[in-house]
């Protein structure tokens, strides 16, 4: 039977699927899947229809246009409304995203089936996916299945799969699909949105990241780290440690418990190197680390490593670039 | 108000840790310590708890053996009691397993708001506070960053990829706490030994009411069948800041033609 029908959880931004929607619809096209069907909300699901079916996916579910309600709740009974009514996918695909995870863990208490969570390759065996999921630091991968019935859910880290570079035309079929009472479950409601007006390319698109970490000593040193990041066109990022400090918020983490970065270059100031940090950024193309203990774990995977004081040479390489 | 959080007790994360070769699950040796992930949880509801004029912080945990070490640690931050589900059936459980065990748990203590962190520092596979939620029949908001009490609701400030959402939740609700957002207080002397004689009831899995086949390795429907060690990176370059250090980094981003 193989793997059978893929579902993509797929989130729109400025009316276009974002590249984390892009990367799953390609690593279902590459399980090999009998046909990628993609389940999307929102007022501009229409206006988005050609883009999604260039991507070669065979039929859009339209949840529709939820308003100012939180997005798990009505997706995940939107879904498991699908697979009581005999429409079930065999798998379906998520985002490591804020409302990916919602959707698949409302999801999977609602049908009774677990959830693979953090993989960082899915790939076909037989009639099995088969998810990766890197331990310790990413020192070690681990291989997971699912051994019951499905559908089988996966929620899939952001550059697990590359996105097309040129995304074509074509039409698709879709299909309206509803969301059933949902009893107290939907009753949180946005109330307000703010958006913080960042410059520079996003965390997990930008080609080069600069991260800061405790050995930076005190938040305003965080600075230096903005300033770099603009400098190169990158994006700042920051440790665990600084982020639990409160120093910077949430959304600078790069690590396992924070964002995955595969960047061309990924420049380490005053980051140790815990196993937490490494797991989210080992898999840059190149990577530049800047500490003052030459013991740190960061210049065991490092191509340049510089044993050196952040405060010092972080202002002389800023310096450089500006007179350049 | 009464607010129940989910703490999990982890192996040191500063100590390296291992899977058993034969189960592949998690060792868990040694002595457990709080999850740093939940003390934010902890110390928003103890604040929520104060600021509401009263009101008890009841922890919710599980663990397959009856350590409580760990827990300690947020009584004697000022948590009142804590309910600690343990039972050898429940090694190997994954998250759905986790929620099922915690939900239960967390009926026999009926809180206004059920707090957890966005995820576990040792699993992370930050499915399990939702899962609860739903399993509870409860809305859920997470990567919570702020929390305030409105009567019979709560308005949150929801971390978002490009902000935060203001959100409006009626009670119960189970809500995610991201790490970083509040200092977590130090226990006093006086609160670690208070701690020592704070109620902990230990529940096992029938005193749940859970079927053997809806926790651990049996009710996870799922296995991790092989573990590899990952291709090592090659080492590069290392070199002592003379001063010059700076330029080594010029000159590599240069060759990539990256400035």
């Amino acid at each position: 039977m193989g793997i059978g029908r893929v579902w993509v959880f797929g989130e729109l931004a400025e009316g276009k699927p974002t590249t984390t929607t892009l990367e799953l619809i390609e690593g279902a096209k590459s399980l090999g899947a009998s046909s990628v069907e993609v389940v999307l909300h929102g007022p501009e699901v229409d206006g988005a229809l050609g883009v999604l079916g260039g991507t070669g996916v065979s039929k859009v579910y339209n949840v529709g246009d939820l308003g100012d309600a939180l997005v798990g709740a009505p997706i995940a009974a939107a879904i498991a409304g699908q697979i009581e009514s005999g429409n079930s996918p065999d798998s379906i695909l998520f985002g490591a995203t804020y409302d990916g995870r919602d959707v698949a863990a409302r999801l999977s208490a609602k049908i009774s089936k677990g959830v693979i969570t953090n993989c960082i390759g899915l790939e076909a065996q037989g009639d099995t996916i088969v998810a990766s999921h890197a331990l310790f630091g990413g020192s070690q991968i681990a291989k997971s299945k699912f051994t019951g019935a499905g559908p089988w859910l996966f929620v899939v880290r952001a550059k697990t799969f590359s996105a097309p570079e040129s995304l074509g035309e074509a039409s698709v079929e879709s299909q309206s699909i509803s969301v059933p009472d949902l009893g107290a479950t939907g009753a949180a409601m946005v109330i307000n949105r703010h958006v913080e007006e960042r410059s520079g390319p996003k965390l997990d698109e930008a080609p080069i990241v600069v991260s800061g970490g405790r050995g930076l000593g005190q938040s305003e040193h965080y600075a230096m780290i903005e300033e770099l990041a603009k400098l190169l066109n990158g994006a700042p990022g920051a440790s665990r440690a600084i982020v639990d400090a409160g120093w910077v918020p949430y959304a600078y983490q790069v690590g396992q418990t924070g964002k995955t970065v595969k960047p061309t270059v990924y420049i380490a100031c005053g980051i140790s190197g815990a196993t937490q940090h490494m797991v989210g950024m080992k898999g840059s193309k190149n990577i530049i680390a800047i500490n003052k203990d030459k013991d740190a774990p960061i210049f065991t995977i490092c191509d340049l490593g510089i044993v050196g004081d952040v405060h010092k040479v972080l202002p002389a390489l800023i310096d450089a670039l500006k007179n350049r | 108000m009464n607010v129940a959080v989910c703490v999990k007790q982890i192996p040191d994360p500063a100590a390296p840790g291992s899977l058993d070769p034969t189960t592949k699950n998690l060792v868990r040796g040694g002595k457990l310590i709080l999850d740093d992930s939940d003390a934010y949880g902890v110390e928003i509801a103890l604040q929520l708890a104060e600021s509401s004029g009263g009101g008890e912080v009841t922890l919710v945990s599980m663990a397959p053996n009856g350590e409580t070490s760990g827990l300690r640690t947020a009584l004697a931050m000022g948590a009142s009691k804590a309910v600690l589900v343990s039972d050898g059936k429940l090694a190997g459980s994954d998250a759905l397993g986790t929620a099922r065990v915690l939900a239960e748990a967390i009926k026999r203590v009926s809180p206004d708001l059920v707090l957890a962190a966005t995820e576990s520092t040792d699993g992370y596979t930050g499915t399990t506070p939702v899962q609860v939620a739903e399993l509870l029949g409860m809305p859920s908001v997470t990567f919570a960053k702020k929390i305030e009490v409105d009567g019979n609701s709560i308005k949150v400030e929801r971390q978002t990829e490009a902000g935060y959402d203001e959100v409006s939740c009626p009670l119960p609700a189970v809500v995610t706490v991201t790490a970083g957002v509040v200092e977590p207080r130090y226990p006093s002397f006086k609160g670690i030994m208070a701690a020592k004689s704070k109620p902990v009831d230990q529940l096992d899995v029938a005193g749940l009411g859970l079927s053997d086949s809806q926790v651990g390795s049996t009710g996870a429907g799922q296995e991790v069948f092989e573990v590899q060690d990952a291709p090592q990176r090659d080492v590069g370059e290392i070199v002592e800041d003379d001063g010059e250090g700076y330029a080594k980094v010029v000159s590599f981003l240069e060759n990539l033609k990256l400035i």
